[in-house]
């Protein structure tokens, strides 16, 4: 079965020997890691340099709706904490591109695919921050999101993914609890303050819901990257256990979750909520969302604009280098 | 016991941190490279840590009963004494780094001396921003070299934002009576004694870089008397939005 599934993903790569295929697997199976010199079927690698150079770009894109509020922070505390967070977002973005690199891609070529439109980005970023409150409600909801997905991939069966995983999931959960700080605050303050707090939830809710991906039943690739260990849950069940944590959360400090379904099954101990809108889902990917438009203008417009700085940077480089080649002679 | 001349001294050093961070932060997330928008939001986040200490300084010595934030947040224009460098708007990444070499040249002279100032808290503030400083010219002497020995475009670029920002760097060493008496007492650094080594500094890196100060460029000061350039006012409307829009709302 599994076989079969591996050699229709390995399109132009021509069949995969067997055997190597086997120990390939027994070795995940032992939870031994995958180096970047060890063999790999080709549909691993590639599905690796997908999810990772995706991640990367979230990481990236991410930087711009949160950047939206660095220069209006109500305080300086609060300006403090939200640069820090841009800048971690940042140097995670340069640890997943380099841990992508490991697998044989450039990080130019991976910049180049989402400048094109031809890799993706978490849908999630498309959504605006409005007001003050969306910064807490980002750091509370989307790196909490974040954080139930990346938690299994510490022990993602690829070593370089592995190794970066578990040093974001620090950062993240940092990011986390600041910004469910950073919304409680409003949700104890004034009205106009609570009401922030109260809009910011019911925008980022379901967005939110929707990070973990297509429910289990439309999901393609689950069964395969289970057995890689690329992937240890399914989407349904990270999507349940963030909702678990969440609405206590959300309840703690006298906001709701804009769902009238959501109600606390006894028997199983879960948080049941509404039927998703997957059709919102799939607009926002196929590009229709509030700000793939300008997210993009972003990226592409710093790339552009940046050109001259980095075909500086590799002059003077060169220039340098042979200087001192010439001087040694 | 309220000391009014130390006071607006912390808030002149105190500004001129806050001032150039919020620049430096416009650029997060839109940086030429990922490398540079991390080391534009560290550089960022130290001058705001700066500026947090100095600012709580002054307010404590003011005695007034103002917090950094009301500091930072409370005033306009007129009370805001930092240098009109800081405040020119970013332009291209050549004038933002211009600018900021010109500043952390200045920056890696004045924290070390203050360093030993009489005053304990500037000291100990001075003692930090000093290892800042060392790290934040190194970098954006390195740029400054990179682009004027770096492609013609960027030889061009970077000695347009020379051209545009040297008229400012006169103000930096400018003193009034504050920085006299306090420089007297043996707690400020009187910014006079800087210049030298600034300048050789800079003819260093600028020869290195093949870039030239302007001949002939005026000097533009008014800055820690609250005359300033057009810029500074739209930055604070940006900046205070939340607090002007929210009085008295806690965050
Ligand atoms: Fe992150
Ligand atoms: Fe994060």
């Amino acid at each position: 079965m599994y076989t079969q599934g591996l050699n229709q993903a390995v399109e132009d790569g021509g069949p995969e020997d067997a055997e190597l295929l086997a120990r390939f697997q027994a070795k995940i199976d032992r939870e031994e890691k995958i180096e970047p010199n060890d063999w790999m079927p080709e549909a691993y690698r590639q599905t690796l340099i997908r999810q990772i150079s995706q991640h990367a770009h979230s990481e990236i894109v991410g930087m711009l709706p949160e950047g939206n509020w660095l220069t209006r922070a109500p305080n300086l505390r609060r300006k403090a904490i939200l640069l820090a967070k841009v800048q971690d977002e940042g140097g995670h973005g340069l640890y997943l591109y380099a841990a992508a690199e490991t697998l044989g891609i450039s990080r130019a070529e991976m910049v180049d695919r989402l400048l094109e439109g031809r890799a993706r980005y978490s849908s999630i970023f498309n959504y605006p921050t409005i007001t003050w409150a969306d910064i807490g409600a980002v750091g509370w909801l989307v790196d909490g999101a974040a954080i139930m997905n990346q938690i299994p991939l510490c022990r993602c069966s690829y070593g370089p993914y592995a190794r970066a995983m578990i040093r974001i999931c620090k950062e993240e959960s940092f990011h986390q609890r600041q910004g469910y700080e950073a919304i409680s605050r409003l949700a104890e303050g004034t009205a106009a303050q609570k009401r922030m707090a109260q809009d910011a939830l019911d925008r980022w809710w379901w967005p939110s819901l929707m990070m973990f991906g297509p429910s289990d039943t439309d999901s393609p690739h689950t069964g395969r990257s289970m057995r890689w260990k690329i992937k240890r849950f399914t989407n349904d069940e990270l999507r349940q256990k963030f909702v678990d944590a969440a609405v206590p959360q959300a309840h703690l400090i006298g906001l709701e979750p804009p769902d009238p379904e959501l109600r606390y099954d006894e028997e199983s101990g879960h948080w049941r909520f509404g039927e998703i809108d997957w059709s919102e889902f799939n607009e926002v990917l196929a590009g229709n969302g509030p700000c793939n438009r300008e997210r993009m203008a972003a990226r592409r417009k710093a790339h552009a604009e940046g050109a001259w700085v980095r075909e500086a940077a590799t002059a003077h480089a060169l220039r340098k280098q042979a200087r001192a080649a010439a001087a040694a002679e | 016991m309220p000391d009014a001349l130390t006071a607006a001294y912390a808030l002149r050093l105190g500004d001129d941190a806050l001032i150039l961070s919020h620049r430096l932060s416009e650029w997060v997330g839109h940086g030429p490279e990922l490398e540079e928008d991390i080391a534009l939001a560290n550089t960022a986040l130290d001058l705001l840590g700066q500026a947090r200490l100095l600012l709580a300084c002054a307010g404590a010595r003011e005695g007034r009963g103002r917090d950094e934030d009301a500091l930072a947040y409370g005033r306009d224009v007129l009370d805001f004494s930092n240098l009109l460098l800081v405040e020119q708007p970013n332009g291209d990444f050549a004038q933002t780094m211009v600018r900021q070499f010109l500043f952390d040249a200045y920056a890696v002279e004045l924290w070390p001396r203050l360093s030993a100032s009489r005053d304990e808290v500037l000291a100990g503030i001075a003692g930090k921003a000093a290892k800042e400083a060392a790290y934040h010219v190194e970098q954006s002497a390195a740029w400054v070299v990179r682009m004027g020995d770096g492609t013609e475009e960027s030889h061009d670029r970077a000695q347009a934002g020379l051209d545009l920002l040297w008229p400012y760097a006169g103000e930096i060493f400018e003193a009034d009576g504050v920085e006299a008496a306090l420089a007297e007492e043996g707690i400020a650094v009187a910014p006079s004694g800087l210049r030298g080594p600034w300048r050789a500094r800079v003819e260093a890196v600028l020869d290195e870089a093949g870039l030239a100060p302007p001949e002939g460029a005026g000097v533009r000061t008014g800055g820690r008397q609250g005359r300033h350039s057009e810029h500074l006012g739209h930055l604070l409307a940006e900046f205070q939005f939340m607090q002007r829009a929210y009085p008295g709302a806690e965050w």
